[in-house]
């Protein structure tokens, strides 16, 4: 049953995995701790520079590749969601930053020298309505200055460097609203304190996310990346990458639920018979086996299509609906199965439970996820 | 120095084994495979030695079909050199084993060859010694050694074998009962090991790349002038007794009583 595709990366994520096992994701999470010695051992064994080309450092592999690394790693009851920006944040510096930008910082993101696994993008008063967003970025002279505030500012506490996306031009002054917004690569470790403040965000699942307030910071104008005012075609650039990753993670998770839940079932003996012999039992764990093998095709025909360079939008966001969806009600039937156990942090169930669950919120929600395909794919009607 | 391994594949412990329904052999079917734990051991030590003694090369060997090129190449993909497969589909005995790798070893010419202790597949645990006897060579087996797992010395990735200054030798340290002994071995020799030597590297995404694009020759018995037709036959492999049932006892007296009377434990 077990996809066996790029069966040495698998291998050999699930080797290092082993050193990382439940214990050490309970106590994390019992902890709020970040999984820094685990990212560690994925740093150093050049797993999350799988996306960056050999001349700047990496392993130059495709996202299929890159793909299965996540997956692997929630499949083995971990959370790639610690460090997956490191792994796709460095897409906007690689296809829209300078030479001399890629240079500088690329091989450094590579060796893990330097992370770069935040990105600044959405704000609390405008959310979904990305280009309405309303911190702004002045050029005074050689800098910028940076005032507004952002939310769920991912792993801030544990990058050096962050993608923002901040309005270079009023929206009153732009003949398109996705214009006038601009990408900056910003020296988090010099801006702490120094025009950026944050604040930890507690959240259902250890997933270090933080409130963002920006005051006069200064950020050099040498960090801008690509064009000024296009910042939102770059960031949109990067989305397939970032769903089509997201959804191999879900993946993992779909696997994880189906053969815990498969287990127990089989192990659990209830009216002195195992409870995985009832159909009332088993069919939704089967049902759960179905979908997240169908998500897997999209996800597949995704990288398929990406890696081929070719458009996939429709299927990235396809692939991480489904996949969101899967996972999650592979957790939901994953819980059920468990009973009363699935409660107790030692079954890890209720961890992995809401963990997968912010995927369907995160990065995009769902909804407009569906709201992409009826208008961009069916040609209905823009609904905002 | 040269050093050369041998990798052979085996059933992944992980995996459901059963027996085939005429009792020959086990299925093979949807069975995993990967490189015995014990020779990863052997590649493991045989990086280090290298790493800490160069200019040294590493040349992994495995006897196998020609699937046991992916165990080769998680060799390659630790770190060793370059690879050597001598292929052949059928079953070969531990004896054919070693007579095709002391024919491997007369043309290599290595300083140290490092194998597993034995292979998890079938436990014979004869392969080594076999080939330094038709080598002629000197031998230490069960290598461990003096520092724990969870000391420096292993985090450093220090050797646990200790090759003398001049490098005619090798010193290795075997788990005997109620303490070590101390072997020195003259080199070139055959060194088996055992399962508190080292803890194995995992394979690293730049290393398992480079892994695709080192060599691995390929060798056949024939081409070797060793018969490899076994000398020993597997009769019958049967499954161990299923388990049975536990028992729930009211009390402890009652366990205590049954642990002396039935099953005789205390
Ligand atoms: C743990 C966590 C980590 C995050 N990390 C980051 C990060 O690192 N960087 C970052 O920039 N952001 C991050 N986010 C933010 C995340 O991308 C947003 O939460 C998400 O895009 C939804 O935005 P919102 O929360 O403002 O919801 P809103 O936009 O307020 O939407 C609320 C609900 O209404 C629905 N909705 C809104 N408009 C419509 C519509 N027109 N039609 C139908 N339904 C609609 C949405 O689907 C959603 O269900 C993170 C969020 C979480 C929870």
């Amino acid at each position: 049953m077990r996809d066996a595709s790029y069966q040495e990366i698998r291998d050999s994520v699930r080797a290092l995995c082993t050193g990382f096992d439940s214990s050490y994701w309970q106590r994390l999470d019992r902890e709020s701790a970040y999984p820094e010695e685990f990212v560690r051992a994925l740093t150093e064994g050049g797993w999350l520079a799988a996306l960056i080309p050999q001349e700047y450092g990496g392993a130059g592999l495709g996202l299929a590749e890159a793909s299965v690394v996540l997956e692997e790693i929630n499949r083995c009851g971990g959370n790639s969601g610690a460090c997956h920006g490191q792994m796709y944040n460095m897409g906007t510096l690689l296809r829209h930053g300078s030479e001399a930008q890629k240079r500088r910082y690329l091989p450094k993101v590579a060796s893990g020298e330097l992370r770069l696994q935040s990105m600044a993008v959405t704000e609390p008063t405008t959310g979904t309505n990305t280009t309405k967003l309303k911190t702004t970025a002045v050029r005074k002279g050689d800098r910028y200055l940076v005032n507004g505030q952002k939310v769920w500012v991912s792993r801030l506490q544990h990058t050096d460097l962050m993608i923002l996306l901040a309005r270079t031009t009023p929206l009153a002054e732009v003949k398109r609203k996705s214009e006038g917004l601009s990408i900056f690569l910003v020296d988090v470790r010099g801006a702490l304190n120094r025009g950026l403040t944050a604040r930890p965000i507690r959240n259902m699942v250890n997933h270090e996310t933080n409130e963002v307030f920006f005051e006069d910071l200064e950020v050099p104008a040498a960090n801008l990346i690509g064009e000024e005012g296009k910042g939102f075609k770059y960031i949109l650039d990067g989305l397939n990458a970032e769903r089509t990753l997201i959804a191999a993670e879900c993946i993992g998770d779909g696997y994880w639920f189906v053969d815990k839940a498969t287990r127990y079932a089989r192990d659990r003996v209830v009216f002195d018979r195992p409870i995985g012999q009832n159909q009332g039992v088993q069919f939704p764990i089967a049902e759960s086996y179905v979908e997240v093998e169908a998500a897997n095709l999209m996800r597949w025909k995704a990288c398929r299509l990406f890696d081929a360079h070719e458009p996939c939008g429709e299927e990235a966001n396809m692939a991480k609906y489904l996949a969101a969806k899967a996972s999650w009600e592979a957790a939901n039937v994953c819980l059920q199965t468990h009973g009363g156990f699935g409660f107790a942090a030692e079954f890890d169930v209720e961890r992995k439970f809401r963990e997968t669950r912010l995927y369907q919120v995160a990065p995009i929600s769902t909804n407009l996820i569906l709201s992409y395909v009826a208008e961009h794919v069916l040609g209905l009607p823009r609904s905002f | 120095m040269k050093i050369l391994t041998t990798v052979k594949r085996v059933e992944d412990y992980e995996s459901k084994i059963k027996v085939r329904p005429d009792q020959t052999w086990i299925v093979t079917e949807g069975v995993n495979y990967r490189a015995n734990p014990f020779d990863e051991i052997a590649v493991e030590e045989a990086l280090r030695l290298r790493d800490a003694n160069m200019p040294s090369e590493v040349v992994v060997v495995s006897v196998g079909p020609a699937a046991a090129a992916t165990e080769i190449r998680s060799g390659l993909a630790m770190g060793a050199d370059r690879g050597i497969l001598v292929k052949h589909d059928a079953f070969v005995d531990s004896d054919g084993v070693a007579r095709l790798l002391q024919k491997v070893i007369e043309q290599e010419k290595p300083d140290l060859v490092l194998m597993g202790k034995q292979a998890v597949d079938v436990d014979d645990n004869v392969a080594g010694q076999l080939v330094a006897e038709y080598l002629g060579w000197g031998q230490a087996t069960f290598a461990s050694k003096k520092e724990s797992l969870e000391s420096p010395e292993e985090k450093a990735k220090k050797p646990g074998l200790k090759l003398s200054a001049d490098k005619k030798s090798v010193q290795a340290a075997r788990e005997v009962d109620g303490g070590l002994e101390v072997l020195e071995v003259q080199l070139p020799a055959i060194v088996t090991v055992d399962l508190r030597l080292n803890v194995p590297r995992y394979a690293s995404l730049p290393n398992i790349m480079k892994a695709k694009k080192k060599p691995i020759q390929e060798l056949t018995p024939q081409g070797l002038s060793v018969d490899v037709t076994p000398k020993v036959k597997v009769l019958k492999v049967e499954p161990p007794p299923a388990r049975t049932a536990g028992i729930k006892v009211p009390d402890v007296a009652t366990l205590v009583q049954k642990l002396h009377a039935e099953a005789k434990v205390i």
